[in-house]
Parts: C-alpha cells; structure tokens; sequence
C-alpha cells in the first residue's frame, strides 16, 4: 500500500501558466492569511462567519464565493478567446490542446456550479426569509452544512489546477471518453468528487427552502399572497429536489465504471454511453430552470418597485412559473436529437421546447405591462432587468430556432449553440442576479451600491455580452463546431473571433467596475447610507425592518393582509398600531460542526481521487463522528431576552 | 400569581415553539424521502435499461435462489413491525420496552445486511461480480444502494437507542425516532419494488 496513492511529484505543476496560476492562489491565500493575523480577525471569522447558521451572513458568505470563482471562471473565458483569437493557420496560440480542454471543461463547472448557483442560493438565502417574515430557514445548521458542501466542491476543483488536472472532457464529461480506458488521469474523478459534494449541498439547500417556504410564512400570507421571488424559488426549489438525485445517481454511476471496472456507460460489456447522456440531462435540463426561476422572480420584485406601480398579472405570473416547472422536466431530449431516437421522439420533444416559449412569454409581457405608464426611475438594478427582456427575449428566440430538430442537426455543438445559451444564461440569469444583488444589497450591508459604477458595469457586460456573441453565432451558422482550439485561415472565421475577443476584454471590464463599484460604495458608505430600512420605497416585507436587520430580523412576526403588505402599511388604509410589548425570541447556535463535517469531505474527496486506501475510512469516520456529535447536542437553540430586543429595536427608533 | 402566569405563558410558547419544529423537521425529511424515491427511481430505470446487457454472462434467471431473497423479505419486514412496535412503547412512555423492541429491529437490520453481504460475495466468489457484464453493475448497484441504506439506518438506529438510553423519550428523542421510523419504512417499501421488479420479475 502506497502512503500518498496515486499522488507523486509529477502531479505537481510543470508548465509555466500553471505554475503562475498556483503562485498566484497561494498568494492571495497568504495575504489574506496575513491580514487576519495582523488585524487579529482569526477568532471574529470564526465565530462570528464562518460558523455562523444566520441566513443572512450565508448569504453574504455564498455572494463572496460566488465572486472569487467568477473571477477564476472569466479567466478562463479569456483564456480561451485569446487563444481562439490567435490561433489560426501556422500559429498555434498559446494553449496546447492538453491544457485548454481542461480549460473549457472547469470554465463550465464553475459558471454553473461555483458562480451562478452559489449567486442563486446567496440571494435566495439573504432575501426568501425576509421577504416571509421568518427569523431563519427551517434548518439553520443544514444551511451552514450546504454552505460549506459548496465551498469543497469548488476547492476541490481549484486543487486539481495545482495537483494533477481537470476533466478534459466538456463539462457534462460524456462517457465512453470520460471513462478510465480514454481518461485515465484523475481530471474526471476530480469532475466527479467536486460535483458531487456540491450537488449534495444543493440538495440539503432544496429541502431546507422549500419546507421554509412552506412551513414559515408570516401569519395571514397564505399562497396567493407570497411574492413573486418566493414563489419562483419554491418552483425552483422543487427542481432542485426532483432533479438533483438523478445527478448524485449519474456521477455514482461514472464513479464505479471507473473505480469498480463496472459498465455501465462503457462502449464494451453491454454499456450504454447514451443513457449517461439521457440521465444527465434529465437533471441538466431543469438545472438551468433552477438557475432562471429565481432570477425572474428578482425582475419582479424589482420591476414594481421602481415602476411604482403594482404588479401586472399576479396570477398569471404564477402559473407560468408552474408550468415551466413542469415542461422542464419533458425536453430533455432537444440536447441530443441527434441521438437518432427517431422523428416521433424528436418532434414530441421539439414540440414540449417551443411551447415553454408561452409561459416565459407571459412573463415577459407582464414585466413590459406592468412598467407601461409607471414611474421608471432607472437605477442600477432596473438597467440590468431592461438589459435582460432584450438580451433573454434575443437568447430565447435562437433557443425556439435550436428546438426544430431539423435545423438542430445542422448547428448541434456548434457555435450557434454555445452563443445561444451564453445568451439565455448571461442575459437572464447573470444579469437578474446583478439586479437582485443591487437591489438588496442595501437591506443586508446598511447602504446603498454606487450608481456610477454600477451604470458603467452594466454598459460594459451588456455591449460586451453582445460583442463576443453576436459573432459566434455567425460562425456557429458557418459551420465551427465547440471546443475547437485550431483552425485554418480558409475557414474565414477569424475576423470574427478577434471581434469576440475583444467582447470579452469589454465584459472584463464590466467586471472590474463591478470589484470598483463594491470598493467605492464602501469608502463613501456615509453618504448612501440606509437609515430607514426602505431605500428604495419597496413593496414587501423586507424593507419593513431595519437596514442590516437585527439577527432575529423581526422583532414582531408581522400579519399580512395583501399581497403588497408593506406598502399596504405605508399607504394604505389605517397604519399598523405599534406594539411596544416584545417577547423572548428563540435563536439557533452557531455551530462548527457544518465546517467539520465539509473538511473531512474534502479530505475523503481528495483520498478518492488519489486512491489513498487508508485516508478514505479515516475521513468517513470523521463525518459520522462529527453527525453523531450533532445528534446528540439537543441544547441547538438560545434564548433571546425581551431586554435586549428592547434595547436593540430602542437604538433603531431612536 | 404574576410569575406563575408568566411562566405558563412561556411554557405554553416553548410547547408551541416544540410542535411547530417536529411539523417542520417531519416534512422536512418527507421532501428528503421524495428525493431519495428519485435517487432510487433512477437506478430502477438503470436496471430496466441493462438488464438484458448481459454480454453473454449469466442473466437474473441463473442466478438468484429466491428462497433466500424470500427469507431476507421476511426478515426485513418483521424489522418494520417491530419498529412500529418500538414507537408504540415510545408514545406510552414505557422506555426500557421501547429499547427492547428497538434492539430486536437492530438485529434484524444486522442480519438482513449481512444475508446481503453473503449474497454479494457468493455471486463474486463465482466470478460473476459488478464487473461482469452491464446487467451485474446494474444489479449490485441497486441491491447494493438499497442495502447502504440500511446500514446508515443501522447506524442511526445505535446513536438513537444510545440517545433514548442517556436522556430518555424527550420530545427531541421522539421526533428524532419518528424520523427514523419513517426512513427505515421507506426503505420496507422500497425493497419490495427491488423483490418484486429485480428478484421475481428476473426468476420468472
């Protein structure tokens, strides 16, 4: 038995981009580490971050994640349109194709994983409580505990950078290739592990939301009264549930083909690699549903506040949600038409994917109906929802042209492809998240987000959004397939890819006023402050207490009468009588335990990948023993006395 | 007076304050019991697609002795009963009762897992192990989730009875064993579609 497995020297870095990039993390990760030593902040993290089971502090600390791993994930995206820039005829760019199919595969894994699902359930988490009138989720140390699932998977993969390497496979890693006989370096089973652990923490998340949602409404909010952004993450919330299981089983599966000799996937011994894909999509396909759900939620919070005006069509608001929902999980199969299912199968599923065009349409019309004759103050986060109805309704349009198995035989992995769901994913979900960002960001740090920079970050992702897009569909329609790292001068596509080059520079920049923008709005932080709770004259109960809340939130559960409820107080018929009469509040602890148990699993993790025999029981004894010292603490909650709230909410009346 | 009415009002709170977080954790893991259904769903499918890949090795007719499995069904649903009979001496307070019936489930859970276990190796003793054709990966995958099942379960069950043993049927130890009760019927019932679609769809 080998100490270290499969783990030897030559795992460690040898070419010199890497060798950059792992000196370049290690730094950073020192510096920080410095810092907290000098400002003597270790113990603060700790006990008041890091081990926190506050909603809202996780969702400060999943908003952090999401953007350190943007910033490795658009690196990436640069990467790979510099080389696709420069490499053309004699010249071979700088990537070898070694490297940069590993590049495309983690630029996948983390967009989906490790930004834009992170972004969702930091928002989801700042925003879902509040907006019912709860004191916390359902399961605050499940919160913690998926929190930190999410953060492995995402550490896992920056470690394949530096040990070893990534799948080289495309981010949804298809098997025969992704299989041990066409793989057989660790990159897959580090695809694998960090999926995985993450997608377990998604799961825990699913449930905990969804019992939130539905068990801790504020009295009086029955559900036709809940706002649209819950009802939408509850939706999305239940694709989390339904789909996420045929992910974990998907990947399980992969694992024993490679690590068992099983065959399931393989081309030999009675495998079927095409039901890999089916099973894959089957949750791939919602997955992107649970992405947009709750960005269309955020538009419609944000888009009557700033029309001031009510919400056009609740109702059918509603149902369109419902009904994407359901038709998300019957068009799996327009991923693959040219599987050859058959023409009945590809028209049955060409079909169900058109008709989810009329729900989003309804949407779509109810956001321009309710904003026909309002107010429009065009702050930041009503830029980003006007960036997305044209950028989405664009995205969605080729996504209806990509539906007709006809057409789809000619651009499958094509460019077209890759521009069209760029399209859809940064145009809908990027940019509601940004706008949701914006928009709450006042309510959980005490001031508002600057303008200035926050107008200039928009232009820039919007014009480079189109920038480097508009040209890959063209290309995509002049036949470049996806993934490509070298071509020939002949094909005439490199006019085009140098303008999506420098599309890309432009959205770099967007994202570099974005860092401006949070810095800037920290130093002036005295002018935008939020005194009230309610910059922004809201609707919901949110902005009904203190800008940052107190930890307990509300320091009375309030009664709902409406679907507008806090506006209904603000200006509606007989103000609310103040209760000066406070109650003791129950309060979960914080806890280590979510941090533990996420060690031991990027330890098991990573003993996996490395066949490290012995690591693996000594790690899965570390997670049952860290759940067994959960079940057996019963003492999970504190009380807060009613002196202290006195105090607290005195200071905020003052 | 004043004190005394204080301390009933927070009592009572506290009573209501139990109630609403065993609803919660109790529909919690129904969500979470749904989730499991699609993990297993998805194996089930897995098995229905491959079970004809046999790529000339042995196929579910040869194989299976479904005496044993009857025997293994038998086992694993008088383990359901006698877990109900655990919850029932649970509810009318009676702990050294409850215990008892906890630690006969335990020890049939034991041996249900290890009838399993002796399944397994008697197939890969015999050279027809997971790696043997799709259908075998199919098969020991899905016996095989069913049965990692309920040895976490087993597991649980031990922290549990440790648990009721140290602090007695408290609220928390109640919710936590009905949680229980509900994951180990689940896993019942699930076995029955694995007796019925993997064993007795396969021998006939």
């Amino acid at each position: 038995m080998n100490l270290f497995g499969k783990l030897t020297a030559a795992a460690f870095p040898q070419e010199p981009i890497i060798i950059v990039a792992t000196l370049f993390m290690v730094a950073i990760i020192f510096s920080i580490a410095i810092l907290l030593t000098v400002k003597k902040r270790w113990t603060w993290l700790w006990s008041e971050w890091l081990t926190s089971v506050d909603h809202k502090k996780i969702g400060v600390m999943y908003i952090i994640f999401a953007f350190v791993m943007l910033v490795r994930g658009f690196i990436d995206a640069l990467m790979m349109r510099g080389q696709l820039a420069m490499s053309v005829g004699d010249n071979h760019g700088f990537l070898p194709p070694d490297h940069y199919d590993q590049i495309f595969t983690a630029h996948g894994v983390i967009m989906i994983f490790f930004v834009a699902m992170p972004l969702m359930f930091g928002l989801i988490n700042i925003a879902t409580p509040l907006l019912i009138g709860a004191r916390d989720v359902a399961f605050p140390f499940l919160n913690n505990l998926s929190l930190w699932l999410s953060v492995v998977g995402a550490l896992l993969l920056n470690l394949s950078l530096s040990v070893g390497e990534f799948a080289r496979t495309g981010w949804l890693a298809y098997p025969p290739l992704s299989e041990l006989a066409y793989s057989p370096g660790v990159g897959v089973d580090y695809y694998i592990w960090s999926i995985q652990i993450a997608g377990i923490g998604t799961l825990l998340s699913g449930i905990n939301f969804i019992v939130t949602i539905l068990k801790m409404r504020a009295k009086g909010m029955t559900l036709t009264r809940i706002p649209v952004f819950v009802w939408t993450t509850l939706c999305s919330m239940i694709l989390v549930v339904v789909s996420f299981p045929i992910l974990t089983v998907t990947l399980a599966l992969l694992f024993l083909d490679r690590y068992y000799g099983m065959h399931f996937f393989t081309a030999d011994f009675g495998g079927n690699p095409m039901m890999y894909v089916n099973l894959i999509w089957a949750w791939g396909h919602p997955e992107v549903y649970i992405l947009i759900l709750p960005a269309f939620g955020i538009f419609s919070e944000v888009v009557p506040v700033f029309a001031r005006k009510k919400l056009f069509g609740y109702t059918t608001m509603i149902w369109a949600t419902i009904a994407i929902t359901f038709l998300s999980f019957v068009v799996w199969v327009h991923h693959f038409f040219t599987m050859g299912a058959g023409a009945n199968v590809n028209a049955f599923f060409g079909i169900m994917t058109m008709i989810i065009a009329i729900p989003t349409g309804v949407k779509v019309f109810n956001w321009l109906f309710t904003m026909y004759r309002g107010r429009i103050t065009f702050t930041t986060p009503m830029l980003w929802t006007m960036g997305f109805l044209s950028t989405f309704t664009f995205g969605g349009m080729t996504g209806v042209l990509l539906a007709i198995p006809a057409a789809d035989f000619q651009l499958h992995n094509s460019l077209f492809l890759i521009a069209h769901f760029h399209n859809t994913i940064i145009g809908g979900v990027v940019f509601g998240y940004f706008a949701g960002l914006t928009y709450w960001f006042p309510k959980i740090m005490g001031f508002r987000l600057n303008e200035k920079y926050g107008a200039r970050a928009f232009w820039c992702w919007i014009i480079g959004f189109f920038t480097a897009f508009i040209p890959l569909y063209i290309v995509g329609l002049m036949g470049m397939t996806r993934r490509l790292n070298h071509y020939e001068v002949a094909s005439g596509w490199h006019p085009f890819l140098v303008v999506s080059a420098i599309g890309a520079v432009i959205i770099g920049v967007g994202i570099l006023f974005q860092f401006i923008q949070i810095y800037v709005s920290i130093r002036d932080r005295k002018h935008t402050l939020d005194n009230t709770g309610d910059p922004w004259d809201g609707r919901t109960l949110e902005w009904s207490t203190s800008s940052p809340p107190p930890f307990y939130n509300f320091a009375h559960l309030p009664t709902v009468h409406g679907r507008q409820p806090y506006w209904d107080t603000k200006y509606g018929e007989g103000a609310v009588p103040q209760r000066a009469h406070y109650e003791d509040i129950h309060m979960p602890k914080n806890t280590p335990i979510g941090v533990l148990i996420a060690g031991f699993a990027l330890v098991l993790c990573f003993s996996i990948v490395w066949h490290i025999t012995w690591l693996i029981p000594v790690s899965l004894v570390g997670i049952v023993g860290a759940v067994m010292a959960r079940s057996f603490d019963h003492e999970t909650e504190y009380v807060v006395r009613v002196k202290e709230i006195t105090e607290i909410e005195g200071r905020r009346h003052k | 007076m004043t004190n005394t009415t204080t301390h009933n009002l927070s009592e009572h709170a506290s009573q209501n304050a139990h109630h609403e977080a065993d609803a919660r954790t109790l529909f919690g893991f129904w969500v979470y019991i749904m989730s499991d259904c699609i993990l297993f769903a998805s194996l089930f499918a897995t098995y229905a697609v491959l079970h004809n890949s046999t790529f000339g090795g042995p196929n579910a007719k040869e194989l299976f002795n479904l005496h044993f499995v009857l025997i293994e069904t038998l086992i694993l649903l008088t383990s359901s009963f006698t877990y109900g009979l655990a919850m029932l001496s649970a509810h009318h307070h009676k702990k050294p009762r409850a215990l008892l019936f906890l630690a006969i489930t335990f020890i049939l859970g034991i041996t249900f897992v290890s009838l399993e276990v002796n399944e397994f190796t008697h197939l890969i003793s015999e050279g027809n192990g997971p790696d043997k054709s799709a259908f075998l990966s199919a098969f020991f995958t899905l016996v095989g989730t069913h049965g990692l099942h309920v040895t976490v379960g087993l597991m649980w069950m031990f922290t549990l009875m440790a648990q009721v043993l140290d602090k007695g049927l408290t609220y928390m130890t109640m919710r936590k064993l009905a949680t229980l009760g509900l994951f180990w019927h689940f896993l019942d019932i699930i076995w029955i579609f694995v007796f019925s679609i993997v064993y007795l769809m396969g021998a006939l």
